[in-house]
């Protein structure tokens, strides 16, 4: 006898066009001001090379130093945002420095990203003695200043772009282990990963079929979180001298190269990579308030 | 009778209970506490009590989700308990599980056809085809279509999704489903469509079932035999029908009191039992079930009773028998 109901026939396909509609939706949900500052700031870095008018690491020909911004008496249309101290274009530098700034933005994200949920999917997941140390690790590590522990460190490996993200990567990955561990603790207590587990399925494979694909959402908007932070924390090694090394262009650096000049007048030396470092983390932290709440509402009160 | 699958003897598990100052003192939660039972293949033993009886418990030690106290699982003869390597595997996969909840079972970031091939997967090494074959057949054994199996776990009503974990449970040819209270979350229309399949596919595959609810009308209806536990212990077991017929325990008859009747009119006797369960932390003296017990004697605060044969058949444990 079975009854076997007429009310299960449904239409294979209907997932897939389902989930192109979510996408769509969501990119007309997202806030505009931030996908056109991040997605302009992204052409910008990528394409830095055809965009600058200069070189940003030589001085302009046949301009002087501290020449003002175009609109300003003595100000030339050939350096529109104007000169530096050794004649080099704002406006080329500010472009090369885009790229700087989100490579170091998203590679160190990535790389605190990476060690971060490493550390909370084995804290979590493998318990014990192992969760205990990390645990302790991260609370010791929660424990220093951010950035004197990031100066410190690159003060030993001494200053490239490469090291700094390392760096970074290195100094914020505690908090994305805190955060993915309790994740990874009522995930394991759900009854899809306990099937799994009497299933026969092996510890490496629940974490990667299960565990994994469940905590990457959390991951994605701590991210989006991060790449704020971490900008921040470039621009300011760089200020302070242990960041990226000059002549290469970073909006910390140009900073710190015009404190000397600001109390003298020439403002357009620090405003402008000021500008540009508020707008690039106002708008990843927009962007990635706007995913967090998207993605995971019991994040909401993070 | 054949060799039974499963066969539990003396199962104990207590946890313990940290209190007092740096919890230094320590008590010791009787979860399970003694049971013995067996289930033959193509058998249904439906396990019966209130919430935390130690149904559940009994069920995740089965599962090696937990490791007993005292007493011994033997699955075809063998001792569960010790089992390493190739055959811990052959283990799980001869037996599954089918939980309560159909919507944290299913993981919500898998395909159905991904869900019901894990076991296969871990356990085979079919080819990417002969998977997708296996996942067809057991969609069409459980009654739903193969081709859901692309969708996701959301696009499901909760009796698809139960239907789907069941699916997922007999795919590795599996000779033994603990299930837990599979139809406890589902409409009671539906539950009747799970019920039936479940006996369907029982009959067509021979797998044994090891059924726990608190619903006497469904575990009676899908049952062969029945054992009614306790605050850890069974205390009365039988054929279902023997059982339905006449209960003994005054526990099983107040369970039988509780239920529906199956018409509206009916007469019923009113023997609700009063009270809570007691707590597991601190047991009754005697009888588990004395304080509780509208027919209680000085006796069953004394001594506890043991499980003696019912004239009609069974077991019960309860002095009135004695």
């Amino acid at each position: 006898m079975a009854t076997i109901p007429a009310d299960t026939r449904l239409a294979p396909g209907r997932a897939a066009a389902g989930r192109l509609r979510a996408v769509i939706k969501a990119a007309r949900e997202a806030p505009q001001a931030a996908v056109v500052i991040l997605g302009g700031l992204m052409l910008v870095a990528i394409f830095a090379d055809l965009i600058a008018p200069y070189d940003p690491t030589l001085p302009v020909q046949g301009a002087n130093v501290f020449d003002p911004p175009f609109w300003m008496e003595g100000g030339r249309a050939m350096t529109l945002l104007g000169t530096d101290f050794q004649g080099r274009d704002i406006l080329s530098r500010l472009i090369h420095g885009a790229r700087v700034s989100l490579i170091v933005g998203l590679m160190g994200t990535l790389v605190a990203g990476s060690i971060g949920t490493a550390m909370g999917i084995l804290s979590g997941y493998v318990g014990g003695w192992v969760d205990q140390i990390i645990m302790r690790v991260t609370d010791a590590w929660l424990a220093l200043p951010a950035i004197v522990f990031a100066i410190f460190l690159a003060a030993m490996v001494g200053p490239s772009m490469w090291n700094i993200i390392i760096i970074l990567g290195a100094v914020y990955w505690t908090r994305y282990a805190r955060v993915i561990r309790g994740e990874v603790l009522t995930l394991r207590e759900r009854e899809f990963v306990k099937l799994a587990e009497i299933a026969g399925a092996s510890k490496w494979r629940v974490i990667k079929r299960h565990i994994l694909p469940n905590v990457m959402n959390t991951a994605t908007v701590l991210a989006s979180l991060t790449v704020g932070v971490v900008i921040i924390a470039e621009a300011s090694l760089s200020f302070l001298g242990v960041g990226v090394p000059p002549p290469q262009p970073a909006w910390g650096l140009m900073l710190s190269e015009a404190r000397s000049t600001l109390m003298a007048g020439q403002w357009w030396l620090t405003v402008f990579p000021g500008l540009c470092i508020l707008l690039i983390v106002l708008a990843t932290q927009l962007f990635g308030d706007w995913l967090r709440v998207r993605l995971d509402p019991q994040l909401r009160n993070l | 009778m054949a060799e039974p699958v499963l066969e539990v003897r003396g199962l104990k598990k207590h946890f313990p209970v940290r209190h007092g100052l740096l919890g230094r003192g320590r008590t010791w939660v009787k979860a399970v506490d003694g049971v013995d039972f067996a289930i033959h293949p193509g058998e249904t033993l439906g396990l019966i009590g209130e919430s935390g009886c130690g149904k559940t418990t009994t069920s995740k030690l089965i599962l090696l989700q937990e490791t007993p106290t005292a007493g011994s699982i033997a699955f075809e003869g063998r001792d569960i308990a010790g089992l390493e390597g190739t055959e811990l595997m052959a283990y799980r996969r001869a037996v599954q599980v089918v939980f309560q909840d159909p919507f944290s079972s299913l993981s919500p970031r898998m395909r159905v056809e991904d869900i019901i091939a894990e076991p296969l997967e871990i356990h085979t090494d079919l080819s990417r085809a002969a998977i997708g074959n296996r996942v067809g057949e057991v969609l069409e054994l459980v009654g739903l279509q193969p081709d859901v199996a692309p969708l996701f776990p959301h696009e499901f009503s909760g009796g698809q999704r139960q239907r789907i974990a069941i699916a997922r449970a007999l795919a590795t040819n599996t000779r033994l489903i603990v299930l837990d209270e599979p139809v406890s979350a589902l409409d009671v229309s539906v539950r009747a469509q799970i019920i039936n399949q479940l006996e369907h596919l029982q009959r067509s595959l021979g797998v044994s079932y090891l059924f726990i609810g608190h619903d006497l009308a469904t575990v009676a209806h899908i049952s062969h035999r029945i054992a009614v536990m306790y605050l850890g212990k069974i205390v009365e077991s039988a054929d279902s029908d023997t059982l339905c017929a006449r209960p003994m325990h005054p526990y099983t008859k107040a369970l039988f009191a509780a239920a529906l009747p199956s018409h509206p009119d009916d007469q019923q006797q009113e023997r609700t039992i009063a009270g809570e369960v007691p707590s597991a932390l601190r047991l009754p003296s005697g009888c588990r079930f004395h304080p509780r017990c509208p027919s209680a004697m000085p006796v069953c605060s004394e001594v506890e009773p043991t499980l003696q044969p019912r004239d009609v058949g069974g077991v019960v444990a309860c002095h009135l028998y004695g």
